[in-house]
């Protein structure tokens, strides 16, 4: 069984525990910290393991790249704490999994994966992506999601099956050697997670903004500047990968959008909720949103670019009933280019 | 039969009778009669019946299937998604099958029959077909942009006349450039089809077809959605794959050359069935009205995908195999107009524009709604 | 039994009687799994005074009435079962009064649910009317005749012969009564305080009289609407879930549902709460009034509430809901059947596992749910079995299925609603016999000739 790799006496040893002292969602004394660090450590259960919400966001602050959510994750399934409601957990695992439709189809390069987000594909076209091969479905879904629920099992038991999967019926026999992952979270998975735990991905993970950079880049000449303030909703899976965060940059300056001054942007974002509202914790999840809308509002955006689908199913209606036009960044390229 | 095997499916639930937003009884065929045996699934049940052998085919379930004027408003409220596409495919189908054990109804065979004989429900030569354009020095095609073709009632209906040369004169308004066809022009068959005979409808479209490639047609626009919507569909599959418009949707392009003046009129606009809920065509019609200053569109309770049809489709435009009476869906729908306050109603089908037309009078309500036909109104009120 | 299609054709015109095969066929049908009947005329009246001349020429002549609304009821009970009239309604569709201050409507018998509905949301938009779960065909008298219910019986008031306010009926005799306030004052509003003459029409499958007009109760009509489905996986806490949330009374419709398909809800319990609000604020506040209800079930991650994207909710806030018609073509073959046991909100656990039971032994696939009907006061608890209609040997099995689910729903103390003849018999074998004698007594009353749907709510011979 594959293992988290973390060292702790990495995590014994750190003075600062950024991980719990950055946290937005809990307020520990620098004291309360050392002690929840110290019993996760050990095993033991801690506040925390209650009390996170689950956004990721401690991956990116460890400066030690030591996994302190993932140890998290593997500590609440150790303990058999559920963040959220069992029969949820269980009906998400049976609806989620692999259904065995995989359909081989000839794909040619560009790959783009789709993860389980079937209704995205309609982003999949136009100068910058209509020339690329589209994979998607439960059955090779990187089932990241699970880290929720507190389940690094379901991913460890699935995500080697959705590689072979990825790898037999796409990429082997087209000779494509590289995926672009439409989501972070599937970036995430191959990037991040995976060689945490050890497993080796047999491809190489292009994130989608690297891709529409270059693709942008390509097509320089045939862009209209947008002209718009975007208030950018950095995804949760985007603490996996957070070298990736300045192509959203590069990104929007190719295409004339302005990143407005948010306070929750960057290592600041805060999480869209949805997962809030999985574990029941239903006020916390609306002043979340609510802060965040009015940190779009009042950084002067008109515009509320989302990259992750949940996020959009989540925050789209609010952000709009604000008077912010919720986008896909995808959709933004597109527009760009007038596709 | 066609789709024999969906014939079991139906539920009996009864969302056909009804549009979306349950205004009112919106089938036509149950609107007047009023047994379920009339609605799509009095239909699919007694087409069952028929073809396991519980009943035998006789007069009255001619009537019954005859009287479906395939207004596609079962089509959009089915509840059952593994049927509902092919409703009134199945019903014309089941046309065909009472056609060749002889079982029409009378006025559906003399309508066949005229169709057969003189390729024309009015029965009349085919050198008429160019009186409509009279005075209107239309040239003919020859390598234009477009074919204008304005179908049976366009050539011999007096209000479709009037519609055809009114739409002939907005297109030239609008730099349109289109030739007619004039006398050569033959039937385009998509009612003959609703009717069940499909052998002679792709007969007369086949004629139609091979006529218009012979002359290089490229670009059609019809004056009948009934036209627009058999070339646009079907025509491609029977040799005649041709960019097809309906004359509102290649108007509502070139607003600006119309220059309407201003008005106080209220106007209603009447949906026809092959525009909208066959061809998914809602707005185009509407564009034209909201482009005259001043004009008041009043929306009918049962407006776009809910409109009521005015019951002249499958055939009954010529057969009135329907009949008539206060619960005629025509009937029905001017008072829906008249409701609404407007002063006129407008159609954009020469169908919808005669069976409107007359049930207004009908109803006794001519003096409290006009019925015309948009591209008149539109010449109007400039 | 005498000829009378020329009298009938006398009284409502030859356009509006039919003989013909066709018709027969189709009217001596319903859509469940009952054997067909078989009429001997269908009749459409337009005027109560048409029903009034049709029942006395029925009543002479020994022909049996059957009333018909839309003709839903699944289980046959607008089929003869004797022959006779077939009496549609649905002619009798106007819509008469609406008193916004007394929130009640008129509207003739045959009046459909969509209509109304459409009605009020045009013309009085600040009010609605309970709609059952039924086509939007579904007529108002048919529904309170048969003790419906619908979205709005969780809130306001039970079942929708419980919303009725005033009936005008014709009796088998002929004579045409009005029952409840409007007999006595030119107003619809109430039944009480007058002796209750409209509870010997609802309920009795039409073996009493033809209701001609309907008064029906209207309820504020709220415009902002949204769901919350609480997933349980243990049947056993649902009455207690049910109890917590209808004590808060912040639900508009509150109604349980289990499905084996897909198969990530099989084996669990969904519990939708419909809660409707005029502002946000009121909306949230409701919102968090029922989760706090079930508060402990949430500690203890033992259930929760679903986060549902409002694209998919879309389906659940429709009332009626369309895809409850869907789930007749499960098997493809355009058909389901269902047995309703009115029974409290504590059997539902017996009810689902006897449920599971019938759905195994008879091998067939089933939806089973339960809608709450007045302040947790009972549950409309319902076994339903899809079939494919040209399946014979499926629909007998659904048949014998349906047969167990009305004895289960009795045996477990709960009545079958709408029931068939042979789901009546077993009633009225349960059923004190002084009970039973007086119905018999009342329907010998109403109906001396026996010409009112016979053959049901009849002891077996």
């Amino acid at each position: 069984m594959t293992e988290l790799r973390w060292n702790p006496e990495v995590c014994a040893a750190c003075e600062t525990v950024d991980c719990l002292a950055k946290c937005q969602y809990v307020r520990y004394s620098p004291e309360q910290a050392h002690g929840e660090r110290d019993r996760l450590i050990r095993g033991e259960e801690t506040a925390i393991l209650k009390d996170c919400v689950t956004c990721y966001a401690c991956e990116e602050y460890c400066p030690h790249h030591n996994h302190p959510f993932y140890l998290i994750v593997e500590r609440q399934e150790e303990l058999g704490i559920h963040p959220v409601p069992k029969p949820i957990e269980k009906s998400q695992v049976l609806m989620m999994g692999p259904k065995g439709r995989i359909v081989p189809e000839a794909v040619r390069a560009p790959v783009i994966n789709l993860c389980y987000f079937p209704m995205m594909k309609g982003a999949i076209r136009g100068r910058l992506l209509g020339d690329a091969s589209v994979i998607v479905g439960s059955d090779i879904f990187c089932n990241l999601m699970f880290l929720h629920f507190a389940r690094n099992s379901t991913i460890r038991e699935r995500l080697p099956l959705m590689m072979r999967n990825i790898m037999t019926h796409y990429l082997t026999p087209a000779g494509v050697d590289e995926l672009v992952c439409y989501h972070d979270e599937c970036y995430g998975t191959y990037t991040s997670w995976a060689p945490a735990f050890g497993i080796d991905v047999p491809f190489r993970p292009v994130h989608l903004f690297d891709f529409l950079n270059r693709r942008l880049g390509a097509h320089a000449g045939e862009i209209k500047p947008l002209g718009l303030k975007a208030a950018y909703q950095r995804p949760c899976s985007n603490r996996l990968c957070p070298e990736t965060d300045v192509l959203v940059d590069a990104i929007f300056e190719k295409i004339g959008v302005e990143r407005t001054g948010r306070e929750f942007d960057h290592g600041n974002a805060l999480c869209c909720g949805g997962v809030m509202e999985a574990q029941q914790r239903f006020d916390l999840a609306e002043s979340n949103r609510e802060r965040n809308i009015a940190d779009m509002k009042a950084s002067g955006a008109t515009v509320a670019a989302f990259n992750c689908p949940f996020c959009f199913f989540t925050l789209a209606e609010k952000a709009a009933q604000a008077g912010l036009m919720p986008v896909m960044m995808s959709d933004l390229c597109h527009m760009a280019l007038g596709d | 039969m066609k789709h024999e095997e969906l014939l079991h499916r139906c539920f009996r639930c009864g969302w056909c009778k009804m549009p979306l937003n349950y205004t009112d009884f919106n089938c036509p065929s149950y609107l007047q009669y009023r047994f379920e045996s009339f609605t799509a699934g009095g239909r699919m049940w007694l087409i069952r019946a028929w073809q396991q052998g519980e009943i035998p085919a006789g007069e009255r379930l001619a009537q019954i299937l005859f009287t479906c004027v395939t207004c596609k408003n079962c089509v959009q409220t089915c509840a059952m998604a593994g049927i509902r596409e092919q409703l009134v495919d199945i019903f014309m189908a089941a046309k065909g099958e009472l056609a060749e054990r002889g079982l029409v109804p009378p006025p559906v065979r003399d309508y066949l029959k005229a169709m057969q004989t003189h390729g024309n429900p009015y029965k009349r030569p085919d050198a008429e077909r160019a009186r409509w354009a009279e005075g209107l020095d239309l040239p003919r095609y020859s390598g234009q942009a477009y074919l204008f073709y304005v179908g049976d009632e366009g050539a011999f209906d007096e209000l479709g006349i009037g519609m055809a040369r009114s739409v002939a004169r907005l297109l030239g308004e609008a730099g349109v450039d289109f030739g007619i066809l004039a006398e050569a022009e033959t039937s385009d068959g998509n009612d003959v089809r609703a009717a069940g005979e499909e052998t002679l409808a792709r007969a007369l479209a086949e004629k139609l077809t091979g006529k218009l490639n012979d002359l290089g047609v490229k670009k059609v626009v019809t004056l009948s959605p009934h036209a627009f919507n058999i070339m646009k569909t079907d025509y491609p599959a029977w040799g005649g794959a041709f960019v097809v418009k309906h004359w509102t949707q290649v108007i509502s392009r070139r607003l600006r050359a119309l220059a309407p003046a201003g008005t106080a009129l209220k106007v209603a606009f009447h949906d026809p069935c092959y525009l909208g809920r066959w061809q998914g065509e809602y707005e185009a019609p509407r564009a034209l009205l909201k482009a005259v200053p001043g004009l008041a569109l009043l929306e009918m309770p049962r407006n776009r995908q809910n409109a009521l049809c005015c019951g002249g489709g499958g055939g009954n435009f010529f057969t009135d195999i329907l009949g008539h009476g206060g619960d005629q869906a025509a009937r029905v729908r001017v008072r829906e107009a008249v409701e609404t306050g407007a002063d006129v109603l407008a159609a954009a089908c020469p169908l919808c524009l005669k069976m409107l037309d007359d049930a207004v009078k009908a109803e006794g309500l001519d003096d409290r709604l006009a019925v015309r036909d948009l591209a008149t109104l539109l010449l109007a009120e400039r | 039994m005498n000829d009378i299609h020329d009298e009938l054709v006398r009284i409502v015109g030859a356009a509006y009687v039919s003989r013909a095969e066709e018709e027969l066929y189709i009217y001596g049908r319903d859509q469940g799994v009952q054997p067909p009947g078989r009429p001997d005329y269908v009749v459409l009246p337009v005027t109560t005074e048409e029903v009034r001349r049709i029942v006395l020429v029925a009543g002479e002549n020994g022909v049996p009435i059957v009333p018909m609304g839309g003709g839903l009821v699944l289980s046959g009970l607008s089929v003869p079962l004797k022959g006779g009239i077939v009496l549609d309604m649905k002619r009798m569709n106007r819509i008469l009064e609406v008193n916004e201050f007394s929130h009640y409507c008129v509207v003739e018998a045959g009046t459909s649910q969509g209509a109304l509905q459409a009605y009020l949301a045009r013309r009085h938009p600040s009010l609605k009317h309970s709609v059952p779960d039924a086509p939007p065909v579904a007529t108002i008298a048919g529904n309170v005749a048969i003790h419906g219910s619908g979205h709005l019986s969780q809130s306001e008031g039970g079942f929708h012969s419980e919303m009725v306010t005033g009936l005008e009926v014709v009796l088998p005799t002929g004579e045409v009564c009005r029952l409840g306030s409007c007999s006595t004052v030119d107003k619809w509003f109430s039944r009480a305080p007058l002796p209750d003459l409209a509870g010997l029409f609802l309920g009795w499958n039409g073996t009493t009289g033809v209701i001609t007009k309907v008064g029906l109760k209207l309820f504020p009509s709220f415009p902002l609407k949204d769901v919350l489905m609480f997933m349980t996986e243990d049947i056993d806490a649902v009455p207690e879930v049910i109890a917590r949330i209808v004590s808060t009374e912040m639900g508009e419709d509150i109604n349980f549902f289990v499905t084996p398909k897909p198969a990530y809800f099989d084996g669990f319990q969904m519990t939708n709460v419909h809660v409707v609000a005029r502002t946000p604020r009121e909306m949230k506040l409701k919102q968090a009034l029922v989760r706090e209800s079930v508060q402990p079930y949430l500690d203890r991650k033992e259930a929760g509430f679903l986060p549902l994207p409002a694209h998919m909710k879309g389906n659940l806030l429709a009332a009626p809901q369309k895809s409850l018609s869907e789930f007749a073509d499960i098997r493809k073959g355009g058909g389901f059947e269902y047995v309703g046991s009115i029974m409290p909100v504590e059997g539902i656990p017996g009810a689902y596992r006897a449920g599971l039971g019938i759905a195994d032994r008879n091998g067939v696939t089933y939806s089973m749910g339960a809608r709450v009907v007045g302040r947790g006061h009972a549950v409309m608890f319902y076994y339903a079995f899809p079939f494919n209609r040209s399946d014979g040997d499926e629909v007998h099995r659904v048949r014998h299925a349906l047969e167990e689910a009305n004895r289960a729903a009795l045996d477990l103390g709960g009545i079958p609603w709408k029931t068939e003849v042979a789901g009546q018999r077993m009633i009225l074998a349960r059923m004190d016999p002084a009970t039973v004698a007086l119905m018999e007594r009342l329907r010998a009353l109403l109906d001396p000739h026996g010409i009112m749907n016979p053959g049901n709510w009849e002891v077996a011979p």
